[in-house]
């Protein structure tokens, strides 16, 4: 203790009367808040080390546990928040850059909780899903703006490289090291059941996930970590990772204490050294280099599998989109500010980027208005919460949505926000074998199908409300779209209208 | 014949079978009322060696050397499960001396107690397995 001291976040409220002692909150905590007291045959807890990630309470038989916010607060006001003031104490603490996980956590405005849908009544008829067909199927890729015949007048395929999904949802780049093996085996295993794709993130694939490759796509980041011929040759499609949505500018930073044993040799650096990756691709300060980039992967593989080019949603997003579209990629997936990230430096993550509606909006407008939306398919992320943020989006204009919190919080995650100290008890964002065990694919990857087949039914039904049995017919559908209590220029960029109207 | 197996690989050694057990057959509907302040007993144990955890318990052996070595018939094999007849058992603890696996244990008791798959208790599924919050342990044919 001392002046530096800041009174711990939350308070273990335990119910004595219930503790049967069984010891498990010690055993599974990593963090080691909870202590045995032999002599008084008590459990303790030290505080100040509960990160809330809510292992105890979840395992404890006899609901014996509860984490709550502690209440001892500073005295703080409008402008000089409790978490402005600790901030400082913490930088005053340590001269070092604040770091945070997971998403913007701030309160800017969500704009899919300020969009409604709509449902037909009298003059058009609903359908029910349960009864008629309802396709969910997306193709993405280039697609052909001609009908291209031979001489005898047979149709030719003019069809470029195209990824097929059961459904538009995609799990978002999420790279082995960052997360673990398990949970990367989970993604892998619940796409391939699925019949959607998962992401390697920048760190490469592992030999053992190369099975699953037709559910696979490979990040190429501007570390170019685990990148070899093999490797592009894999997966479905290459992502060529020009940003990310919870920290634009900057690169992927894993620390060398994550580096070890199979995540060394995947990522293909030495054992124990920080994988950092660059801000930009040192290759790429152009569209003219990205198409060079986009062509070389193609030639390497061939041109048998499409290129993805992901960026963050900034500022310019849909000139940067419509560059995209030109350099050949087949597909742009756009990463908004509330994307998630096992580590990014704090301020960067609060105050950087824009919000995915507003980028996917505008970027969708763009590309139709040059007359290149069918150059590439539009793939959105940051911060899909549910089938309805999947419906809006593709009445957006979205083919197809990227989602990797809400699969983290299928595998067990509580959004503690602390991945970045590598002591995930939920045995995702860790290397530490004893951790990492606690994640059982088995019971992972049923977890994510159970998921996304719940989703799956409620986009069916949201869209059967709609009178709209394909998902292509709701694609940039904005008229099935109505905005509540945002402004004209809100309205004007979402291209939709306000309630009422 | 469906047996309850261990995955080492998935096992957390964090002993909840051993209170699930307990609990189960305590007999008492209430866990806390059945465990508070109680030295445990239970039927399934974890055994560990650095790291290393597993559950052990009674394997329902093909042809239970246990069975064989009773001398009061106490110990039978009904329907595949190896059986302990309470009223019967003299509490030699030869069972206990020949068992591989250290899976039969004294109860507080006169009598030896080990796992017979909670069929005389209201758990359906051993308590052990529906308690397992990892599919460690898993009740099976196999």
């Amino acid at each position: 203790m001392g002046v530096e001291f800041i009174y711990p976040e939350f308070e273990v409220i335990r119910n004595t009367n219930r503790c049967i002692t069984c010891r498990v909150c010690e055993r599974q905590c990593a963090n080691e808040v909870h202590i045995y007291d032999d002599e008084n045959k008590v459990m303790l807890a030290d505080e100040s080390k509960c990160v809330n990630c809510q292992r105890c309470v979840s395992l404890c038989p006899t609901r014996a546990l509860k984490i709550v916010k502690s209440d001892c607060r500073l005295r703080e006001n409008a402008n000089w928040t409790d978490g402005t003031i600790k901030e400082i104490y913490k930088q005053a603490n340590s001269g070092g850059v604040l770091l945070s996980s997971m998403g913007n956590p701030n309160s800017f405005p969500v704009y899919w909780d300020k969009i409604l849908i709509n449902a037909s009544q009298v003059t058009n008829p609903s359908i029910d899903p349960l009864r008629e067909p309802m396709e969910t199927k997306v193709f993405l890729g280039k697609k052909p703006s001609f009908i291209e015949r031979d001489k005898k007048g047979n149709l030719k395929n003019n069809l470029t490289p195209q990824i097929e999904l059961s459904m538009p949802v995609m799990f978002s780049a999420m790279s082995y090291g960052s997360i673990s093996y398990n949970a990367h085996k989970s993604l892998a295993m619940a796409a391939e059941n699925l019949g959607i794709c998962y992401n390697t993130g920048e760190g490469g694939l592992h030999e053992d996930f190369y099975v699953y490759g037709k559910n696979t796509i490979v990040q190429v980041a501007s570390g170019r970590f685990g990148v070899h011929e093999k490797y592009l040759n894999a997966g479905c499609a290459i992502e060529i990772k020009m940003g990310q949505g919870a920290k634009p500018g900057i690169g992927g930073h894993l620390p060398g204490t994550k580096i070890v044993g199979d995540v060394s040799r995947t990522r293909m650096i030495p054992e124990g050294t920080d994988a950092i990756s660059p801000a930009p691709h040192h290759d790429i300060y152009s569209i003219e280099d990205l198409r060079q980039l986009v062509y070389s992967l193609k030639e390497a593989t061939n041109y048998k599998k499409p290129i993805i080019v992901k960026v963050a949603a900034v500022h310019n997003i849909a000139a940067i989109a419509s560059g995209i579209a030109r350099s050949g990629a087949d597909i742009i997936a756009i990463d908004g500010f509330r994307g998630g990230t096992g580590a990014a430096p704090t301020r960067i993550r609060d105050n950087v980027g824009i919000p995915i509606e507003l980028a996917l909006a505008a970027c969708d407008k763009r590309l139709r208005d040059e007359g290149i939306r069918n150059n590439v398919s539009l793939v959105i992320g940051g911060s899909i919460r549910s089938s309805s943020d999947v419906v809006k989006a593709v009445a957006l204009g979205a083919d197809a949505c990227y989602v990797a919190t809400a699969a983290l919080l299928a595998l067990g995650c509580h959004l503690c926000r602390t991945c970045q100290t590598g002591k995930c008890n939920w045995g995702i964002a860790t290397q530490n074998p004893e951790l990492v065990k606690r994640l059982n694919p088995e019971i992972g990857s049923k977890r994510l199908i159970n998921l996304m087949t719940a989703w799956k039914h409620e986009i069916k039904e949201l869209m059967g409300g709609m009178g709209i049995n394909s998902i292509e017919t709701l694609r940039g559908n904005r008229l099935m779209l109505r905005g509540i209590g945002i402004n004209e220029k809100e309205l004007e960029i979402l291209g939709i209208s306000h309630a009422g109207e | 014949m469906k047996r309850i197996y261990v995955n080492e690989e998935w096992c957390l050694g964090c002993h909840l079978c051993e209170y699930n057990c307990a609990y189960a057959n305590s007999g008492i509907k209430d866990m806390v009322k059945a465990l508070k302040g109680a030295e445990i007993n239970p039927k399934i144990h974890i055994e560990e060696s650095g790291k290393i955890t597993y559950a052990v318990s009674c394997r329902h052996c093909e042809d239970p050397i246990c069975v064989k070595s009773c001398i009061s018939g106490a110990l039978s094999k009904k329907d595949g499960i190896v059986c302990i007849d309470k009223n019967k058992c003299i509490g030699c603890f030869t069972c206990i001396l020949v068992c591989p696996y250290g899976a039969i244990r004294p109860s507080d008791e006169h009598a030896v107690q080990k796992c017979e798959l909670c069929i005389n208790n209201s758990v359906e599924m051993p308590a052990c397995v529906k308690g397992c919050p990892n599919k460690a342990i898993v009740y099976e044919e196999r």
